[in-house]
């Protein structure tokens, strides 16, 4: 019997997408029950989407002014505290589960995994490696707990249909005063979020300024899509950090990829290589992103997207 | 005031294309250009640019690995380090008892602040530092966009999915170090001259006492799934069609 902890991520209103992908891999590990498990200010709301996740068993509500931020030097010793009964305890592979699951992992003297992107059985796995160009298939010893994070762009969210026991508990656990939060800074927008969307529109440094990087979001509004940005344009100032996608920012997997005047260096790729359908415009022939887009249109972007954009709308 | 380490680990080159040897059991490495990990160049310059600022006296570069990280050392003495240690060893140690070699050092040497790389560009981990701050139980402030030193603390402005989280933490710390933190200097040719002189101390893994973890079995190594090249088409009605056709719009 495998007993496996999820880590819920939330902003603190809503439980994050990538909760759902964890649920979809643990389910895949066989003879396995499933907990997800929230720290909250006031997890209550949460607690009762949670359970609406299949395939898990309860929810687990910890409730603390400490759980308001997400800070993983408070996070990690509550889990610590709460994983003698699990054989697995799994986050997902955003910057939340990356700065979270390797913290518990020490505190629990073992290795942790990083981006578990296939499931073998319930001890072994694959994970990328050097920006995913070596897909490495691992095996974990009896004696250690599993520790790891989940590469969401490998997993469908699971769905919401269930209606799982809440448990609130109260943890003793000694908690760190060296950490305080601050402040966050997000980009107000009403589009689908990058990670989760079924439809992303990327622009790279072919868009030129900050300006004209509008055309990017008027497009992916047509669309009804998330917007992204390559490394280069987000380094330039056209795009804020937290719409890029490569190897070191969002690695996602929708439907459908729209990159424009994006060159496609191997660092853009690994994030994108899940994606349905890659389409991509650019006016060098040559670029390397035509090697891996399904649908190739060589031409400039400043004429083509209006005339897409138009298209669409009509 | 006090001393920085900072974390220089030998990849291979951002530039190299990598190739899966055939029989599954790595990468090719021979011939290959070997280089200080991105990230840890970034951190490594940040540390720099805490000294000049005169909020640091010292800055250490270590490294753990084969006798060669000597040259990536160097590296980073010509960049501006004051003294390298390299803690050497053919292993292939696993993160965790890498973390434990820094956790020795750091036991000895006192630093105020230490800053690795957020991930190391061959294995993608990104692991050592949120694991060091745990054993230490030291703050971590990782995927650092900005960092700010005053009145024994630091405050980091962090790269995260929602955007840009500012945290403050109490010195000593941990901070990993994000793409957009700063932009690393070159090294010039008198200051690789100077870096000959500066002190690089090796130890051996075996001193240290440490058992490695062998928990972790890699069983093969595996080139990805490539993606077909598809269709190239020439104007954006033939485009909308393919799109129509796949129920994408």
């Amino acid at each position: 019997m495998n007993k496996i902890l999820i880590i819920a991520e939330h902003n603190g209103l809503e439980i994050n997408g990538s909760t759902n992908k964890c649920v979809t891999c643990a389910n895949v590990i066989p003879e396995s029950e499933i907990d997800v498990v929230i720290f909250s200010k006031d997890g209550a709301t949460l607690a009762s989407q949670a359970a609406t996740i299949d395939g898990i068993k309860k929810v687990i509500v910890i409730n603390g002014d400490f759980n308001e931020h997400n800070l993983a030097a408070i996070l990690a010793p509550q889990i610590q505290s709460l994983a003698e009964n699990y054989s697995h305890i799994f986050g997902p592979s955003t910057t939340f589960g990356k700065d979270l699951m390797p913290r518990i992992a020490a505190l629990m003297d073992t290795n942790q995994i990083s981006d578990i992107m296939e499931v073998l059985n319930s001890r072994s796995f694959k994970r990328p490696t050097y920006a995913g160009n070596a897909i490495l298939t691992i095996e974990v010893a009896e004696s250690e707990k599993i520790i790891a994070t989940i590469r969401t762009a490998s997993f469908a969210a699971a769905e919401n249909n269930n209606n799982a026991d809440i448990n609130n508990m109260v943890l003793d656990t000694e908690l760190p005063d060296h950490t305080k939060f601050l402040s966050i800074q997000s980009g107000k927008s009403d589009r689908p979020d990058l990670q989760t969307a079924k439809k992303v529109v990327s622009g790279g440094r072919a868009l030129a300024s900050e300006e004209s990087f509008k055309i990017i979001y008027d497009l992916a509004d047509s669309l009804g899509a998330g917007a992204g940005a390559s490394r280069a344009a987000v380094d330039a100032g056209y795009a804020p950090n937290e719409m890029q996608v490569g190897q070191t920012g969002k690695i996602i997997a929708p439907d459908l990829y729209i990159a424009i005047g994006i060159s496609g260096a191997i660092q853009h790729l690994t994030g994108i290589k899940d994606a349905g359908t890659i389409v991509a415009i650019n006016k060098d022939e040559d670029a390397p992103i035509f090697e891996v887009a399904d649908i190739g249109l060589v031409g400039d972007l400043f004429k083509v997207i209006p005339e897409l954009k138009a298209a669409l709308e009509k | 005031m006090g001393k920085i380490i900072v974390g220089l680990k030998r990849v291979i080159d951002y530039n190299v294309r990598v190739r899966v040897r055939p029989d599954g059991s790595g990468v090719e490495t021979d011939g290959v250009k070997m280089s200080i990990n991105p990230f840890d160049e970034i951190a490594l310059e940040e540390a720099l640019r805490i000294k000049e600022q005169g909020n640091a006296d010292e800055i250490i570069v270590l490294s753990i690995g084969a006798s060669e990280s000597q040259q990536q050392l160097r590296t980073g003495l010509a960049m501006g380090a004051d003294r390298a240690i390299l803690v050497e060893t053919s292993k292939d140690l696993d993160p965790l008892s890498i973390t434990k070699v820094f956790q020795k050092i750091i036991d000895q040497e006192k630093p105020n602040l230490v800053i690795l790389g957020k991930q190391a560009i061959d294995n993608d981990n990104n692991q050592t530092g949120q694991m060091l701050a745990a054993l230490l139980e030291w703050p971590q402030a990782t995927f650092a966009s900005k960092v700010t030193l005053s009145d024994g603390k630091a405050q980091v402005t962090r790269e995260v999915d929602a955007g840009l989280e500012t945290i403050e933490v109490t010195l000593p710390a941990i901070i990993t170090a994000d793409l957009r933190l700063n932009e690393p200097r070159y090294v010039k040719l008198p200051d690789i001259m100077k870096a000959k002189k500066k002190p690089l101390e090796i130890k051996a893994f075996e001193e240290f006492s440490i058992t490695p973890k062998d928990t972790i079995n890699i069983l093969n190594t595996e080139p990805p799934e490539e993606r077909q090249k598809g269709i190239m088409v020439d104007n954006v009605d033939a485009l909308l069609e393919e799109l129509e056709k796949k129920g994408l719009v």
